[in-house]
């Protein structure tokens, strides 16, 4: 919001208002608060007022509340990160106030409560806008509102700030309470009103957004990744997962598990990881290409069964939202420190596909595509998410369904009296038909853990073992030969590559664009397959002094991380460094420019 | 308690399913045969394999539609002996392969061959589970007592003083009791039987498949490598004793009111609690919806709410809650 003014000025005037191209918002209270929903909320509608939008919140680590906060990110371009500053903090209590006051930027406003905290107003780098909300929103909807409704006040008074359009809001708030009793919805309205109606003229100025000129005209989604993979899931075919709850990916099956049933499929809570992974390999050996959902330690009971998807040649995918490590570490905070256990878990080789997406969109997409890769080249497929892209809140243009959504029958053609399971063809990848499937001379197959010969039968031949390992390698090294070369952001030469992954994309990228602009550029570039590496990146590393690989996880014993590690290993560069953190939160566009300065030195 | 059966099926003559026009030519047991079977001559599990065949032979179930599941152990190597659909997975989750295998294939009846580690010891837990929820398949473990494929070790269900490589002085643990442990998990047919008598061994696995839900039969197979004469004891023919439980006829008889009613849970309980040898034949069978049905009646209703629309349709809707 960098138009914003730093007045201070307590005259209640007419506000002007002020076109702003990106905002900030943080709403901090307690968990009790509903602010989750008005950070839902605004998010949802920015989305359809063609505005990107991100957020970001936190969840107590208590069951029963405690302090918690929401963070959106409303832009008329591209949103790349939920934001290093806030402009406008809303804070309910004097602990909201004393914690988070640090995050809001000098010429920021501060939205409080009076009745709840004392700010210290002599501190002349902020705004100060006291609005007693908890009585005005009592006094709105008629005594029996105590601390509900107060969100709802926030949300009409943040709508007035901003000059959202009012119309459209309060369709949607119909929408999102048409399953709750009319009174409810009658004292939510009367305290949005009341919010939208409170003078806030005394900051001087409200702001408005400029129209967002990039945009196609596509409707925009807002969802959390989560809910994009499970929904990416479901277009790509997937009737059968099967997974155990955990933090931070239990929401995936949990949408999975109520989705399912309308399009036919199941999806089986199971007793343990183990079991569930089993199930959907169970699944997938019956025709149809089955999931499983995790984290992290579910992800580390689940690596011997991966082990026999691999060596049966069987399709699997495997979500791992990926949260702090090792053991219970972080379950509520991001992560990317299983890289290694995804690409190498298990024992044995054991080659897998390996992908991650960089965003709430690439969420969707990526999990259709991981279903893709499975079914084409007989193997699991791992899908590392983490914490940051599964909770948060991002637009995206609207898929086109029609082209993408679509049924896998079983396979039921009858193989011919050649048939052999595990030919050691070209491109040595197997589709073994399923349960049902009629073959020639009643030659069937048995699909195994043990090393086998083409017939897919056991044998003490030791030649099977360097034939067979070689075949489950080969086809990776080919999907490998044909996977894109990722594109450079920024200057296709140059000082120094940031190289990332996963969700440190986004700020990665972000802090490509504010190097530009400041006239010191740095380039971005962004791997999305990390098990089989894209082709060309050595030609991309050429033409850069030093290539620094940002990622969220432990810089390690040699100083660089789980990625960095891997492209060293493959291109013996090294000049590929890392830029690294373990604080379970995404990185700030601040901490990636300071470290690219600290390496240089 | 007789030595004989009471099994209505029992000495059926072979019942070819009948052919309908187009249909191939009913296929006999010799055509199952695959692999030859690694197994010691004289182990146990040939006579589970060869009546696994009797009980297809029979029913003529679709030669591909035959699937069988195992896990890791001597036993566990069954599916590479029968010519027909098959999987060799891994040590201790046959079950929870099968499970989703059972519940995304309705077509299929799924026999998992699991030996008494596999089952009862490493894969325990699914054991359970898939009882509890009455996932549709039948589980035959191989009960011999000892871990046969790793070498003499003791197994869950060895006897204290069995001297095994890893209780070179004797067993000290209590064993396990199967039956106790799958009546208490809630599957919904529980029988036992023994490799010595063929023909109970069958009669077990055609009631099992007609069965639906969670059916498992604990067939003892001795392991004449590792613990040979393990089961003498329930065989006859050394000189032991095959009880076989008379089930209840409900035909009014006095004699109608000492027999065991399958349905009483605590009555099967208490012939858990008999001492080896104990007794042989249908300990508990219950109907219960199985998984796959309630799964099913779940689909039809949410499908029946959606007004049966296409997948697309669907997601659609769901999307346009999400602009
Ligand atoms: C994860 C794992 N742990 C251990 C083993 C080694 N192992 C293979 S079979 C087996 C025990 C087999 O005993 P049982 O299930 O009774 O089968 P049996 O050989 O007696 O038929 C063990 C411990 C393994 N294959 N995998
Ligand atoms: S070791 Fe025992 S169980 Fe294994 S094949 Fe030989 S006799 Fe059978
Ligand atoms: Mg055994």
């Amino acid at each position: 919001m960098s138009n914003m003014s730093d007045s201070n000025s307590g005259a209640a005037v007419t506000a002007k208002v002020v076109p702003i191209k990106d905002a900030v918002i943080r709403i901090a209270g307690n968990s009790q608060d509903g602010i989750q929903t008005v950070g839902e909320l605004l998010a949802r509608f920015s989305g359809r007022s063609a505005q990107e939008v991100m957020s970001y919140m936190t969840i107590p680590a208590t069951i029963s509340g405690g302090p918690s906060i929401y963070q959106v990110r409303i832009g008329s371009g591209e949103v790349l990160s939920v934001g290093d500053e806030v402009d406008v903090l809303v804070a309910f209590y004097q602990h909201s106030y004393e914690k988070h006051l640090g995050a809001l930027r000098n010429g920021g406003v501060l939205i409080y409560d009076p009745d709840q905290v004392k700010p210290n107003l002599d501190d002349k780098r902020f705004t100060y806008v006291g609005v007693p909300m908890t009585s005005l929103t009592i006094e709105a909807i008629g005594g029996k509102g105590r601390d509900k409704g107060k969100n709802m006040f926030l949300l009409g008074l943040i709508a007035r700030m901003f000059d959202l359009d009012t119309v459209k809001l309060e369709t949607m708030l119909k929408d999102w309470g048409a399953k709750r009793d009319a009174s409810t919805m009658e004292a939510t309205f009367n305290a949005f009103r009341a919010g939208y109606g409170f003078d806030i003229g005394r900051m001087g100025q409200n702001f408005k957004f400029i129209p967002n000129e990039q945009r196609s005209g596509r409707p925009l989604m807002v969802m959390a990744g989560n809910q994009a993979m499970a929904y990416g899931l479901i277009a790509a075919g997937v009737r059968f997962g099967a997974a155990y709850p955990i933090t931070p990916s239990s929401q995936i099956m949990e949408i999975l598990r109520a989705e399912l049933p309308k399009y036919g499929g199941i999806f089986l809570q199971c007793e343990d990881e183990i079991a569930s992974v089993c199930a959907a390999i169970g699944a997938s050996y019956g025709g149809r290409v089955a999931v499983t959902s995790t984290s992290g330690p579910g992800l580390a009971l689940k690596t011997e069964a991966i082990g026999w998807a691999v060596m049966a040649e069987i399709p699997l995918v495997v979500i791992d939202v990926q949260r702090g490590g090792p053991s219970t570490g972080l379950p509520t905070k991001m992560e990317q420190s299983d890289l290694n256990i995804a690409i190498f878990g298990g024992h044995g080789d054991c080659p897998r596909i390996v992908i991650a997406p960089a965003d709430v969109e690439d969420a969707f997409y990526s999990s259709i595509e991981a279903v893709d890769l499975a079914r084409q080249y007989s193997c699991p497929v791992i899908v590392l998410s983490d914490q940051a892209i599964g909770f948060r809140v991002e637009a995206f243009e609207e898929p086109d369904l029609a082209k993408i959504v679509r049924e896998l029958p079983i396979d039921f053609t009858p193989r011919g009296a050649e048939f052999k399971p595990y030919e050691d063809t070209v491109d040595g990848i197997p589709h073994h038909p399923a349960p049902g499937t009629p073959i020639a001379n009643n030659n069937f197959p048995i699909l195994t853990g043990l090393e086998h010969n083409e017939a897919g039968h056991p044998g003490e031949d030791p030649r099977y073992h360097v034939v067979m390992t070689a075949k489950r390698r080969r086809k990776l090294q080919k999907l490998g030969e044909k996977l894109p070369t990722p594109k450079v952001f920024g200057p296709a030469e140059g000082e120094t590559l940031l190289v990332s992954w996963g969700s440190a994309y986004g700020p990665t990228r972000e802090a490509v664009e504010k190097s530009v602009a400041d006239g010191q550029p740095l380039s971005a570039l962004c791997i999305r397959y990390l098990n089989p590496l894209p082709p060309g990146l050595d030609k991309i590393f050429e033409r850069f002094k030093r290539i620094l690989v940002v990622e969220n996880n432990d810089s390690g014993l040699y100083g660089y991380g789980q990625f960095a590690a891997l492209l060293r290993s493959r291109f013996g560069d090294p000049r590929i460094g890392g830029i690294n953190k373990t604080d379970g939160l995404s990185f700030k566009v601040r901490e990636i420019l300071e470290a690219v300065r600290a390496q240089a030195r | 308690m007789s030595e004989t059966t009471n099994n209505p099926t029992s000495g059926a003559a072979v019942v070819a399913a009948p052919t309908q026009p187009g249909q191939p030519a009913p296929y006999k047991k010799v055509d199952l045969k695959s692999d030859r079977p690694t197994w010691c001559p004289g182990c146990g599990d040939f006579t589970v394999l060869d009546l696994y065949f009797r009980l297809c032979e029979r029913r003529q179930i679709a030669r591909e539609k035959i699937t069988t599941v195992s896990g890791i152990g001597c036993s566990s190597r069954f599916p590479y002996f029968v010519q027909a659909h098959g999987v060799h997975f891994i040590h201790g989750r046959a079950v929870a392969f099968a499970s989703g295998l059972s519940l995304s294939r309705p077509d299929l009846h799924v026999f998992v061959f699991s030996g008494d580690g596999d089952a009862y010891s490493i894969g325990g837990n699914h054991l359970e589970h898939a009882a509890r929820k009455n996932i549709h398949m039948t589980l035959v473990v191989m009960d011999n007592n000892v871990y046969g494929l790793t070498k003499k070790q003791t197994s869950p269900t060895s006897p204290i003083g069995f001297k095994s490589k890893t209780d070179p002085t004797g067993a000290v643990d209590r064993p396990t009791n199967p039956m106790k442990k799958l009546i208490a998990a809630g599957a919904t047919f529980v029988a036992r039987t023994s490799h010595s008598n063929p023909q109970h061994v069958l009669q077990m696995m055609e009631r099992a498949m007609d069965h639906r839900g969670f059916s498992v039969i604990e067939c003892l197979s001795e392991c004449v490598e590792f613990y040979p004469g393990a089961f003498d004891a329930a065989n006859p023919r050394k000189g032991g004793q095959f009880t076989v439980i008379e089930e209840k006829k409900n035909d009014g008889t006095p004699e109608d009111e000492k027999r065991h009613d399958p349905s009483d849970e605590a009555a099967a309980y208490k012939l858990a609690t008999l001492p080896f040898p104990g007794v042989f034949g249908v300990f508990y069978e219950v109907k219960q919806p199985a998984k796959n049905d309630r799964e099913q009646q779940l689909i039809d209703a949410t499908r029946a709410a959606v007004g049966n629309a296409p997948p697309l349709a669907c997601l659609q809707k769901t999307f346009a809650r999400l602009k």
